[in-house]
């Protein structure tokens, strides 16, 4: 199964990268050369197979409920590329 | 009832509401979750997605979640997987909401909600925890939003209702019976002003005896029981006019607007989702112990549910005396407070009626018809009454003694009241017996003397006298009246009653 | 015996008897450094705060409050995040970025008292096979300015083989540390997923990445892979175990220690330069009194298709959090919030984290999940499954790291499928979370060097580390150094 340009369209805008027509182009012959490798993967008969979302095995560990952590709000807007009165400024946010 | 049933519609509602649980640190980063910190002082590097920062699971908030499920009577699933929810908003900083999706941590339940004299069983789908976004402020800073991330991690438990309700009357009375029960087990403040509690409203509407839901549309973030109403209602209303126009529900996520009492299509949800849900790879399996859910059983109070029947069974209360005694937590502790003070005196007499059950009874009427009136007037939260139990009590002793007439109680408690504002007039116990002796209270139960005032009340006010014997049942209560004032309300009233029917009759 | 080329241990001792002191180790790498800048391996140097590090180390070390590892200059990938250098996983989406804290192996290692000389240059995010993907240039080959110096550690690997820092943090998702350090002929070490702290390494693929060690010997790397891992409270996922000494097994000899040789890891694509010295390699084990047991892997080869769905898949979302709001490169002109979002990271990230996001975004889509996802964690657990019963038959495993010798710039830049195929071979241990390693074993074609793999079970460094040590002291090629660094 071949992927369509609407597809690279699809999933650019879903993961909120611009991507020209030509990129677009570009990209899609790139991602089915891909795709036609992981395609081995998919013949394979994993019935009965536990899915393995991890390499190890237990339960997750968990933490007291401590608010422990000291904020150091202006080191932490030191890298925003815009701010104001301890505001991360973005363009309006229509809802 | 409704419109909607008059038209041959039928509604039907689930509700996904967000409880924010009242925990000191967030859901994966140790920040506080105070409300109402200056902007970005609670929002940790986790909290901020910071390159390299992991999330690490607050046990504060399993255990607020194990909480709710035993007071459902849902499944506490013994192994629930987090995963990632994909989507970009800017109050979302990692641009994904770390929640559970396909395993949640809670699984079933029901709750019991009553509208008007109907009692309805709703069942819930599953509860489960997940991370809070922060805020856009709208404020023009040249023209572009700030963002806050102090409420970004703060644990939500998300409560997902099965489409059962058929009504927005149904809709507010689940909501408000959660409300109170997430506040009845400690696990949310339930301050609704500050987004502690908050519902998603899924509407549809199909035709009477149609088997088949109808398009949906979901309400998000209803923050008012009062607004959740007013949106269900207008959507109720949309829908039908749409559908019987020709038309059709497109389904959709729509926001409420307060000013105008609609709701309209969110802008920023117009895209298709397509929310990418996987198993978080940096938190393993949550697995929840048999043992663990032992020992928060073991700290769970008596439940709302539990103690309505046990009122209704027990003390013999009435359904609805019953059910406003345990709408709310605090209420319900103070009676139950009263209750035990009530026991430790030894200075009360009783009459036909089981100590317990006559003491609850009047406690109950003075609590839920006088002492929440003057709350209401203050806006007092019930941890604050100016009257504490063992005052209540006090009071409740002189009513059961006779020294006072249920006006004069309700008279007495109203200056409590007023002096308590003192606080050392709060911290005294007989506090009642002070404001009688001082205002000199006492109801009149010296049946010489009320004799005495009736023969000069009868004596001043022949013309009602004669009334009366005309067969004027009205002239009699007049008469009492007259009594009454002339003792400034302290005579008893069931003695002025007997010796005016004897005098009367004897006259 | 000159400073660059004396083991960490031969260093520490020195350090403690005061023939050199930490300022003056410093200095002399800060030197090389400078010298070498034309490998393009450091990102950000700044003498003042390695220097400020030495002293605090020589205080130590005068206090008699060391440890075997105070005052020994180390070098950090820029996966990592410092407090006192830049942290930008070599994107421009970063550039600049200043994070407010240290990630833990750094910190492990500063408590250590190890001095850093700086951050190293690697693929952009951690995602490539030759260095080319980092938007801050390529790094050179020390043994070949022609050749990649493999990826995505290839400042780390290039760093050590220069002998400009003696040793240097690196990572490894699939292959990320063996890979760049066959290809410039040191030891890289892959401990077992989970082992080292993941708090404040730039997230690529969660469930695969791992910290790890460039160093010119087996004996050096256990060394400091002590002191750099541990449980971490802040990394859920990582490993509660006591602390272990990991050289307890290098003075153990290899008679007797059943070495699996899988069969699948000779196949067609292995280049015949690569797989004689291997096969010289395992020849040596055998000399040295080791059985060579074949074993397959059967599902091995499934590991590139696995992995190209579950890092994408991990990394796509990862990466969403570059979005320029809070920190990073924001586009200079935009329209509405999307765009001004789509635009940075358009601008932002390279040509191989837009590719790996867009595959990741595709397979966890709607519709697309089960057949991909779901379906990659069952062929994943297949391949973990085998690696588990091989290792009831043998002790370790050995084969080749990559199918061929270091390639040239350029080479498979335009074919990410032919340069995805460089991990063949390191992929299927990465995706069951195994230790292990490369180790020098030779020279192949046009005279680069030829890496040899070991694996171990899970936990099990400290007897792949022995296993290591053995050869490096039956053989030489961990010590050779290319022509122009000596």
């Amino acid at each position: 199964m071949a992927l369509t340009l609407d597809d690279v369209a699809r999933i650019a805008h879903l993961a909120r990268i611009e991507i020209t027509d030509a990129e677009a182009r570009r990209t899609l012959s790139q991602l089915n050369d891909i795709f036609a490798l992981i395609a081995k993967m998919q013949a394979v008969d994993t019935a009965g197979v536990e899915p393995m979302a991890h390499p190890l095995g237990g339960a997750q560990r968990l933490r007291p409920d401590e608010a422990s952590e000291t904020i150091d709000r202006d080191a932490a807007l030191r890298n925003a590329p815009a701010q104001q009165d301890g505001l991360f400024l973005v363009p309006k946010v229509i809802e | 009832m409704s419109t909607s049933l008059a038209r041959g519609w039928e509604t039907v509602i689930g509700l996904e509401t967000h409880a924010q649980l009242s925990t000191r640190s967030k859901i994966f980063s140790g920040a506080s979750t105070a409300f109402g910190a200056p902007p970005n002082t609670q929002a940790s590097v986790i909290d901020l997605a910071l390159p390299g920062v992991l999330p690490v699971l607050n046990r504060g908030a399993v255990e607020r979640a194990i909480r709710f499920g035993l007071a459902i009577g849902a499944k506490i699933n013994p192994r629930s997987i987090f995963a990632r929810k994909n989507y970009f908003y800017p109050d979302l900083p990692k641009n994904y909401q770390i929640s559970q999706y396909e395993i949640p941590v809670v699984q079933g339940g029901t709750v019991h909600i009553r509208v008007g004299d109907a009692e309805k069983v709703v069942t819930l789908t599953r509860a489960h925890l997940e991370e809070d976004a922060g805020k856009s402020l709208h404020e023009d800073f040249h023209g572009m939003s700030g963002i806050d991330l102090n409420r970004a991690g703060t644990p939500l438990l998300e409560i997902v209702s099965e489409p059962e309700l058929r009504s927005s009357a149904e809709a507010v009375a689940y909501a408000k019976t959660l409300h109170a029960l997430v506040r009845w087990i400690g696990i949310c403040d339930g301050n609704m002003q500050e987004g502690s509690f908050r519902c998603d409203a899924n509407v549809s509407v199909r035709r009477i005896g149609d088997p088949k839901l109808g398009t949906r549309c979901e309400i998000k973030n209803l923050n008012s029981f009062r607004f959740l109403e007013r949106a269900i209602e207008y959507e109720i209303t949309r829908q039908i006019d749409l559908l019987e126009d020709g038309g059709r529900v497109v389904q959709e996520t729509r926001l409420y607007d307060p000013d105008r009492d609609e709701t309209r299509p969110m802008r920023s949800k117009e895209d298709a989702q397509d929310y990418r849900y996987f198993p978080d790879p940096d938190l393993l399996p949550l697995e929840i112990q048999p043992a663990w859910i032992e020992e928060v059983k073991a700290t769970m109070p008596e439940l709302p549910e539990a103690r309505k029947r046990r009122y209704e069974t027990e003390l013999l209360f009435f359904p609805e005396d019953a059910e406003a005694l345990t709408s709310s937590i605090e209420m319900s502790e103070y009676f139950e407070d009263v209750l035990k003070e009530l026991k430790k005196r030894t200075d009360i007499k009783y009459g036909v009626q089981s100590p317990d059950q006559a003491n609850a009874k009047s406690a109950a009427n003075l609590i839920i018809n006088d002492l929440v009136q003057l709350m209401n007037r203050t806006e007092t939260p019930f941890a604050e009454s100016r009257v504490s139990p063992v005052q209540m009590a006090g009071l409740l002793a002189r009513s059961f003694d006779g020294t006072l007439s249920s006006k004069l109680t309700r008279e007495v408690l109203a200056r409590m009241w007023a002096v308590a504002e003192q606080p050392a007039s709060r911290s005294d116990p007989n506090l009642a017996d002070l404001l009688i002796e001082e205002g000199g209270l006492k109801q009149i139960s010296d049946a010489g003397a009320i004799e005495k005032i009736i023969d000069e009340v009868l004596a001043a006010n022949a013309k009602s006298v004669e009334e009366f014997r005309a067969g004027k049942d009205k002239a009699f209560n007049a008469l009492v009246g007259q009594a009454m004032k002339a003792t400034k309300g302290k005579a008893n009233p069931a003695q002025v009653n007997e010796i005016l029917k004897k005098k009367l009759a004897s006259g | 015996m000159s400073r660059h080329t004396a083991s960490l241990a031969e260093l520490s001792r020195q350090l403690r008897a005061k023939q050199v002191s930490a300022v003056e180790l410093a200095q002399a790498y800060l030197a090389r450094i400078e010298a070498h800048r034309d490998l393009n391996a450091f990102l950000d140097v700044r003498p003042e705060v390695t220097l400020a590090q030495a002293r605090t180390a020589d205080a130590r070390i005068a206090a008699g409050d060391a440890t075997p590892l105070t005052g020994i200059p180390i070098a950090h990938k820029d996966i990592f995040v410092t407090k006192d250098f830049t942290s930008t996983a070599s994107s421009r989406m970063l550039e600049g970025y200043m994070s407010p804290f240290d990630a833990t192996v750094v910190q492990n290692l500063g408590n250590a008292g190890m001095v850093t000389l700086g951050k190293l240059n690697c693929d952009e995010f951690a995602m490539g096979s030759s260095n080319e993907n980092s938007a801050y240039g390529n790094v050179l080959n020390p043994w070949d300015k022609g050749a990649v110096p493999g990826g995505s550690s290839g400042g780390s690997s290039a760093v050590v083989a220069a002998r400009i820092a003696p040793v240097a943090t690196a990572t490894d998702t699939g292959g990320s540390i063996r890979e760049p350090a066959a290809f410039t002929g040191v030891t890289g070490t892959k401990p077992t997923y989970g082992r080292p702290s993941r708090w404040g390494m730039i997230a690529f693929a969660s469930s695969l990445d791992t910290a790890g060690l460039m160093t010119n010997s087996a004996e050096d790397a256990a060394l400091v892979l002590g002191p750099m891992v541990g449980f971490d409270p802040k990394d859920s996922t990582s490993v509660d175990r006591p602390g272990e000494d990991f050289s307890r097994d290098l003075g153990k000899p290899v008679k007797g220690l059943r070495i699996g040789v899988p069969k699948e890891f000779f196949g067609a694509g292995l280049q015949p330069d690569v797989e004689a010295a291997v096969r010289t390699a395992l020849e040596e084990y055998r000399r040295l009194g080791a059985t060579l047991v074949d074993i397959s892997l059967p599902s091995a080869e499934l590991g590139i298709p696995v992995y190209y769905v579950v890092a994408p898949a991990e990394c796509s979302s990862n990466l969403s959090r570059f979005d320029g709001v809070r920190y990073g490169h924001r586009a200079k002109s935009y329209g509405d919030l999307n765009d001004m979002i789509a635009k940075s990271r358009a601008e932002g990230l390279g040509a191989e984290p837009k590719r790996r996001i867009l595959i990741g975004t595709y397979v966890l889509s709607h519709g697309y999940y089960d057949a991909y996802y779901i379906q990659a964690q069952k062929v994943r657990r297949l391949i973990a499954d085998e690696f588990r019963r091989a290792f009831e038959q043998c002790d370790l495993i050995a084969g080749p790291v990559t199918t061929s010798v270091a390639f040239g710039f350029g080479e498979k830049a335009a074919d990410p499928v032919a340069m995805y195929m460089s991990d063949l071979y390191t992929i299927p241990g990465s995706l069951a979370g195994i230790p292990s390693m490369s180790i020098p074993c030779g020279f192949g074609a046009k005279g680069r060097p030829v890496g040899l793999q070991l694996m171990a079970n899970y936990f099990e460094e400290a007897k792949m580390l022995g296993a290591a040590h053995q050869y490096q002291l039956a053989t030489d090629w961990h010590a050779r150094i290319p022509e122009g660094f000596r």
